[in-house]
């Protein structure tokens, strides 16, 4: 039972009209923030590629202009960040990780994404397939911008969005799982925001 | 701006840059939570630092209607990224802050005097004015080997003959550590700060990996 916080009533306009699609402890805004560990990665599009690894060791590898011609979705949906601002509706378009994943052959129950800045996060490949995750690539409409993890970025919008990777370059599929950043460093080694799952603990 | 000493028994102590969540209750238990990074040192009474924002909705009831004595509820330390522990005494350390992200090095500055740390410090604090320098009495007063340097970007008072203007890539050339003693470095600001001040130390040569940031966007808090 919270203690009540004397004379408090919160910005009711602004309270979840839709408490439907707003996890708990979250609230809605209209803006994209920022949040990153570190400087933003250029890494030039000639470079880039997407490696879907097994252990380490690639299985297959797309370059920039073949992840492209892969087919793509438009996908529409509500993201919530651990630090408590959730943004409905977001425009997206993306290759699924099942169109990725159709070409290896592989035995792994889960994945660790990793990107350039040396970023990765841990989820479980169940959480990756059946329409759940893409490879995002455009956001509203046009190229997703560096700061919110362009040229690409994992979308994983059914979990709390530090496991959308930004910058992703690969996923490496392992039999066991293992933390990924944020996971070694105190936070929730699924991250439901449903479950509200924000801290290791939770 | 207010800095709220809190009293939490049983608080297991914290790292310098850490921050916690305060969880704001109403009566009819609506509830509004945000993060705000932790003021004071390890071992000290603990504190935080909150800008007012006036669309905020935590941040007002924090600066001006919370009393002595009320209760709030809060949770923490979180973050085990952002931090310093002081365990490694030959690493210069350069810290970049924008407005009240100045806070969470007000920890690492109090943490360092109360180990007896002699690492070398810079502190570059950019802020809009002078009157909206926080802490300035003690960065002021700060111990040898800390270095606080100050721009600021909108105001400057008669006579002022510190830096003027952004934290761009000139200033940092002439404040940060040569890259030759592989600083550690950290930013902590408003996202556009950060994001300028993070590609401008990539720009000079410090490598992305020991530049560590905390950005607050269009969200309240860090």
């Amino acid at each position: 039972m919270s203690p009540i916080s004397r004379g408090f009533r919160g910005r009711r306009s602004e309270a979840p009209a839709d408490t439907a699609r707003t996890p708990p402890g979250q609230y809605l805004t209209t803006d994209f923030p920022v949040l990153s560990a570190g400087p933003t990665p250029h890494t030039p599009l000639r470079d880039w590629t997407f490696s879907i690894q097994q252990a380490g060791t690639d299985l297959r590898t797309w370059t920039w202009q073949e992840l492209l011609a892969l087919p793509a979705e438009d996908v529409t949906v509500d993201i919530h960040c651990v630090t408590r601002w959730s943004k409905l509706d977001t425009r997206w378009r993306a290759v699924p990780i099942d169109t990725l994943l159709a070409h290896v052959d592989h035995h792994a129950r889960f994945a660790l994404a990793f990107c350039d800045g040396g970023y990765t996060t841990n989820v479980p490949l169940a959480d990756l397939t059946s329409g759940q995750a893409w490879v995002a690539y455009e956001y509203d409409g046009r190229p997703l911008a560096p700061e919110h993890g362009g040229p690409a970025r994992l979308l994983v919008p059914h979990l709390y969005f530090w496991k959308s990777a930004k910058w992703i370059r690969g996923l490496d599929l392992l039999a066991a799982d293992e933390p990924g950043f944020w996971e070694r460093y105190g936070y929730h080694n699924y991250g439901d925001p449903w479950r509200e799952q924000r801290y290791a603990g939770d | 701006m207010r800095t709220i000493m809190l009293s939490v028994p049983g608080w297991a102590g914290h790292a310098a840059g850490q921050h916690l969540d305060v969880r704001l209750t109403a009566e009819d238990g609506y509830t509004a939570e945000r993060s705000y990074s932790i003021a004071s040192a390890p071992g000290e009474a603990l504190a935080i630092t909150v800008e007012r924002l006036d669309d905020g909705e935590v941040s007002p009831y924090l600066t001006e209607e919370l009393r002595a004595g009320d209760e709030i509820e809060i949770r923490g330390p979180i973050g085990g990224y952002f931090i310093w522990t002081g365990d490694d005494a030959a690493t210069p350390l350069l810290l970049v802050a924008g407005g009240s992200g100045v806070v969470p090095f007000r920890s690492i500055l109090r943490h360092r005097h109360n180990l007896g740390s002699r690492v070398p410090i810079r502190l570059l604090y950019s802020a809009r004015s002078l009157p909206d320098v926080i802490y300035q009495q003690e960065l002021d007063q700060a111990d040898d080997g800390v270095a606080v340097i100050y721009t600021l970007t909108r105001q400057q008072p008669p006579g002022w003959t510190g830096h003027a203007g952004r934290a761009d890539r000139q200033l940092l050339a002439e404040v940060a550590w040569p890259a030759e003693q592989d600083p550690m470095i950290f930013v902590c600001g408003p996202t556009p700060f950060v994001e300028a001040v993070a590609a401008g130390l990539v720009g000079l040569g410090y490598p992305a990996q020991r530049i560590r940031t905390e950005r607050f966007g269009g969200a309240e808090g860090s």
